[in-house]
């Protein structure tokens, strides 16, 4: 019992680091219907960002472990979330008329240009992350020990998506982007600058991916060019899970699968942990196209 | 003279192609056959995204499913493997029938995230050595070569006349195939699914028979490839290879045979030339994948509209 809420807890940091990344690729397909397939690429950069910062600067020494790897994250947020921004610019707005299959390998080809970009800089080996920034200590909560790192991501990653929920449902921007997810042109005419709300998703979305790569350096203490990949797949799984386009949909589908995954690779089979996901989108897919949170929506003719 | 402008483009085309082992080294028509092998493969992945524009992007879990067959056949039972050409196909056929069966409904995107999990599935299953066929990561090896009337295909050389030979069959297949009511009826569904609906084509088996057919041809060349490589490992059907195939289709000019040709000598092709750029080539063909879609999303060869005469019905005449 005690090794099921031990892996239980580590399926909630992972599904929380998978959360943030699949509210990036929610939120861009809530607002543009495109698959955004660089943004684990964008994880990456942010990941790797964090450990040039973390190495360079020595962001820790000076402010203490905690507030360092706030400023770092926020630092890091930021950087990604430019990178997003003229990733839309370039890549995305051009083709936003065009057929829906252009868009695709426009993001394909993106995701290919960042992934070189990060192992043209930064190397094709795996890198490892500084580990003596947090101190080790582990809690004891319910008789359970949990390491400390493994909260910190949880607590990170819920305020995280709290700050979010909180920014999309009840300010007067996050209602516009609310507004431009349903329909561009209604918007438009009700006084809303589609193109500005189209860049501040590229904004957010691809910070909060940038956070949850800084995250996951230090959960797994290294990094590698190719992570973005499968990383992404699986937010994006995620995502799809909840129920693409609805941000509850992807903090809940990602916590979800993070639990789904570490459960079944303890208790099913470690070899096929990968298989898990891909074999509960096919199910849900099937049964549940829209997801769990998602609504039926009639097409368009 | 420009009647018979397309013919006499085919033939220069071919000409061309054949003369290649003349003056080319070994390597550099293996080069050729890898394009000769993804132009079919392209081909083949043609029919399900370029003709009925289905998003498509687990092209080589068919393929991985023809190789491993003839793979599986061929060292265990030592059946010759160019008998395994038609089993390998129709095996790569009934797992595309079996898997699209309860998908085909899926639209666009959601197709297009349920094909890559099946690819992924595929390469985990294989990696994990399913029934303890598969050999594992490791793979199959000794996969002997295949055997024209006692000639052993060994050499690239002799690969190149196999893979091209093949290459242009299938090029007349899909040429006959492409004026054909059933060609139609899936670049009708491709334009228009519902109107497709309401004129009485049957939208879900149409797209089922794109798929099937699709992923016959792909097995296939997996048999060939298979038959090549003598060793055929799970990582070479991973979703990188799909990705490629769908690139080829697109940036070509999807729907249209000229153009994902010319897709596959561009794709594979022009890395091979900048091979001495290792790291950089990459960088610069996600960059050009962008400038393409951006400057020209048709690809480079769009289909040409279709041509109907006309001017030879005359009143009565059953349609086309």
């Amino acid at each position: 019992m005690e090794f099921f809420f031990e892996q239980l807890i580590n399926g909630l940091a992972v599904g929380g680091i998978y959360a943030l990344i699949a509210l990036g690729y929610t939120m861009v397909y809530g607002v543009m219907r495109l698959i955004n397939f660089a943004h684990g690429d964008l994880f990456t950069i942010g990941s790797y960002l964090g450990m040039t910062i973390l190495a360079t600067w020595a962001v820790a020494e000076y402010l203490g472990p905690f507030a360092g790897i706030l400023l770092l994250i926020t630092m890091v947020m930021f950087l990604v979330g430019i990178i997003g921004v003229i990733l839309e610019r370039v890549a995305y707005r051009p083709v936003r008329q065009a057929d829906r299959l252009s868009a695709v390998v426009s993001a394909l080809g993106a995701s290919i240009f960042f992934s070189n970009l990060v192992m043209l800089i930064w190397g094709p080996r795996f890198r490892v992350y500084p580990d003596d920034i947090l101190p080790r200590i582990t809690l004891n909560i319910l008789g359970l020990d949990v390491p400390l790192l493994r909260i910190l991501v949880l607590l990170t990653s819920l305020s995280l998506m709290g700050i979010l929920y909180f920014f999309v449902q009840k300010t007067k921007t996050g209602t516009a982007i609310r507004a431009v997810a349903i329909d561009h042109g209604a918007s438009r005419l009700m006084g809303i600058n589609v193109n500005r709300i189209i860049s501040l998703v590229f904004l957010i979305g691809p910070a909060l991916g940038g956070a949850a790569g800084v995250m996951i350096g230090l959960y797994y203490g290294q990094v590698n060019f190719t992570m973005g990949w499968s990383y992404g797949l699986k937010a994006f799984i995620a995502a799809v899970l909840g129920g693409i386009g609805n941000i509850p949909g992807a903090m809940l589908g990602g916590l979800l699968l993070g639990v789904i995954e570490a459960l079944g690779a303890a208790f099913i089979s470690t070899a096929w942990k990968d298989g898990i996901a891909f074999i509960v989108l096919i199910l849900i897919l099937i049964f549940r196209p829209t997801g769990l949170l998602g609504e039926r929506v009639a097409d368009k003719v | 003279m420009l009647k018979y402008k397309n013919p006499l483009m085919v033939l220069v085309f071919s000409a061309a192609i054949f003369s290649c082992p003349f003056f080319l080294n070994a390597y550099w028509i293996d080069v050729i056959n890898n394009i000769g092998l993804y132009a079919i493969l392209a081909l083949s992945l043609n029919f399900i995204v370029g003709y009925t524009g289905l998003f498509h992007m687990g092209h080589a879990a068919f393929f991985a499913v023809g190789a491993y067959t003839a793979a599986v056949l061929n060292t265990s039972y030592s059946i010759p493997i160019l008998l395994l050409l038609p089993v390998s196909g129709a095996a790569a056929a009934l797992f595309a029938y079996l898997v699209a069966r309860p998908i085909i409904h899926l639209r666009g995107d959601y197709l297009l995230i349920v094909t890559i999990a099946i690819v992924e599935v595929v390469r985990i299953a294989l990696v994990n050595n399913v029934f303890g066929l598969t050999g594992g990561s490791n793979g199959i090896f000794g996969i002997s070569r295949p055997e024209f009337f006692g000639l052993t295909i060994r050499r690239p050389h002799e690969f190149f006349y196999y893979i091209w030979s093949f290459l242009a069959i299938s090029v007349f297949l899909f040429y006959m195939l492409e004026r054909s009511r059933f060609v139609r009826a899936l670049n009708y569904i491709k334009n228009d699914e519902v109107a497709a609906e309401g004129s009485g084509v049957d939208v879900a088996y149409y797209k089922l028979i794109a798929f099937v057919l699709g992923a016959f041809w792909a097995g296939m060349v997996g048999n060939i490839y298979a038959s090549k490589m003598t060793l055929i490992s799970p990582e070479s059907f991973n979703f990188w290879e799909s990705v490629i195939l769908f690139v080829i289709v697109i940036l070509g000019g999807s729907g249209s045979i000229r153009g994902v040709i010319l897709g596959a000598f561009l794709i594979v092709g022009l890395p091979e030339i900048f091979r001495q750029f290792a790291g950089a080539r990459m960088l610069v063909f996600g960059a050009a994948m962008v400038a393409m879609m951006v400057f020209r999303p048709q690809g480079f060869l769009p289909p040409l509209p279709r041509k109907y005469a006309t001017h030879k019905i005359k009143p009565g005449d059953e349609t086309l």
